[in-house]
């Protein structure tokens, strides 16, 4: 397994795999995913919101789980799998949860909406989908401050009853 | 930008070398408190964070009556585990009413014993007066805008809440916190490794500087024994606790032979209430023990105008988890 620099320098070189690719980058040792993300694999589907762990709109899933990419340094990530919005798509079509977001109306500003979907990506695997009120519960790390919960619900629902 | 070194440790002796030989050096393991604390906030000033995210501390295991739990296994981990599921379902509650997945899919359980307050002036550089931060300074919480903030085990020098929900049933069960240095390894219990503020409210374990947490030992609960954990809060999932109790309870004809009290969202520590404890065991399981219990709990309190409500609600918040585990 590869693994960061370990020579006495604020800069890391890190291999990122993102949605099955590999990217070599040299970036600031305490870069966060998110902006390795944004800023230097100008990946900007994935948000920056609160920029602090407490919206959920930058949620990406490692190694298949669903993390928030603002409180997770890059170097952390080297060797790990990363998968973001723009690598849900199955076969050039959008992933069922992002057509049901859209069958939906599950967003109005669109801000938080990589976040949600990436969440409710994860959710349905971790089989968490089983009541609206597990719904509510398990998605309560991705904020929506235009308030299009009840259709966010809605779609996840959908998704999970089909 | 912050200007901090990153070292992947390969190794435990490594990681340990590495932290002992820098006063400023830091574990990093799950990172949520860590990172916000040195790079949003910056209240904490780390030279260097040494990552021991992949280090094969992580998983449950089980030892005779206890379990022992890897430092590094996450929140989300550890609350699946079949036998917390069994045999421990309050701490599985409690770990499930922290954070949102995403957080407890990052948090480990080592970093969850670890994690610091959330004081507004203990994370807002602007604020001059902290004693937590800046030993002597003073306290901007006591006279500023309290409410998430300790009533017990608090004092002029320091009200800051310790917030974890996975302490509360830990603390009750007696938990044991594996230890390990270049010295080698000791076993703390939960109850005795944390440290109220006194005069030293920057002090607030036993941890010394460079020692890891490796493992969490906890007794399971005795056949027959149920438990419970109540978290009161001002929104309905992903806050903080203003106040909760983990209770584990036996019942034998009525009486109460056996009781656990756990309290969060009242204690600059994870809160164990002895004093409860006594009232509870050899007394009947009706609402007058469980109110005589909460006013033994709560006896003693500090508090400020922004915290006097809590007095009343933990007393309540305990009553009810005593309700459910004996109904």
């Amino acid at each position: 397994m590869s693994s960061a620099t370990t020579t006495r320098s604020t800069q890391v070189t890190v291999e990122l795999r993102v949605n099955g690719r590999s990217y070599p980058v040299r970036l600031d040792s305490t870069t966060t995913l998110l902006d390795a993300l944004r800023d230097q694999l100008h990946l900007t589907g994935t948000k920056k919101g609160c920029d602090q762990g407490a919206c959920g709109a930058c949620t990406v899933l490692r190694d298949g789980k669903r993390i928030v990419s603002c409180l997770t340094l890059a170097a952390q990530c080297d060797g790990s799998e990363i998968t973001t919005i723009e690598g849900i798509a199955e076969d050039g079509h959008p992933h069922p949860v992002q057509d049901a977001f859209v069958r939906h109306d599950a967003l109005q500003c669109g801000y938080c909406t990589s976040g949600q979907v990436m969440s409710a990506v994860a959710l349905l695997r971790e089989g968490r989908a089983g009541s609206d009120d597990d719904i509510r519960e398990f998605m309560s790390g991705n904020l929506c401050r235009c308030a299009a919960y009840p259709n966010i619900v809605a779609a996840i629902r959908e998704v999970a009853d089909s | 930008m912050t200007d901090i070194e990153y070292v992947r440790a390969a190794d435990q002796g490594s990681a340990l070398a590495l932290v002992a030989e820098d006063p400023d050096a830091v574990f990093l393991a799950g990172g949520t408190t860590e990172l916000d604390l040195a790079l949003k906030d910056q209240v904490v000033h780390p030279s260097r964070f040494v990552d021991i995210g992949r280090l094969p501390l992580r998983g449950v295991t089980r030892d005779g009556d206890r379990l022992r739990v890897a430092a590094l296994t996450t929140m989300e981990e550890l609350a699946a585990d079949p036998t917390v599921r069994d045999r421990l379902p309050f701490v599985r509650e409690a770990l499930l009413l922290g954070a949102s997945t995403q957080l407890r899919n990052m948090a480990t359980i080592g970093g969850n014993l670890l994690q610091r307050t959330r004081c507004r002036y203990f994370r807002d550089p602007e604020v001059g007066a902290c004693n937590k931060r800046d030993p002597g300074s003073g306290c901007a919480a006591i006279a500023g805008v309290a409410r998430m903030h300790a009533i017990l085990g608090a004092g002029p020098s320091c009200i800051a809440l310790h917030a974890s929900d996975l302490c509360v049933p830990l603390v009750a069960m007696d938990a044991e916190v594996e230890l390990l240095d270049a010295d080698g390894t000791r076993t703390v219990p939960l109850t005795e490794f944390y440290r109220t503020p006194g005069d030293r409210p920057d002090k607030e374990n036993v941890l010394r500087h460079g020692e890891l947490v490796t493992h969490v030992r906890v007794p399971l609960l005795p056949e027959g024994a149920r438990s419970g954990y109540v978290k009161v809060r001002d929104r309905t999932s992903y806050e903080f606790a203003t106040t909760s109790a983990g209770a584990a309870i036996m019942v034998e004809d009525g009486t109460i032979t056996w009781a656990k009290l756990g309290l969060g969202g009242v204690g600059t520590v994870p809160w164990r209430a002895w004093e409860a404890e006594s009232v509870l065991v050899g007394a009947p399981a009706n609402e007058r023990t469980f109110r005589a219990a909460a006013e033994a709990a709560i006896r003693d309190p500090f508090t400020v105008p922004g915290t006097a409500f809590k007095v009343e609600l933990a007393k309540r918040t305990i009553v009810r988890i005593l309700r459910t585990v004996t109904t």
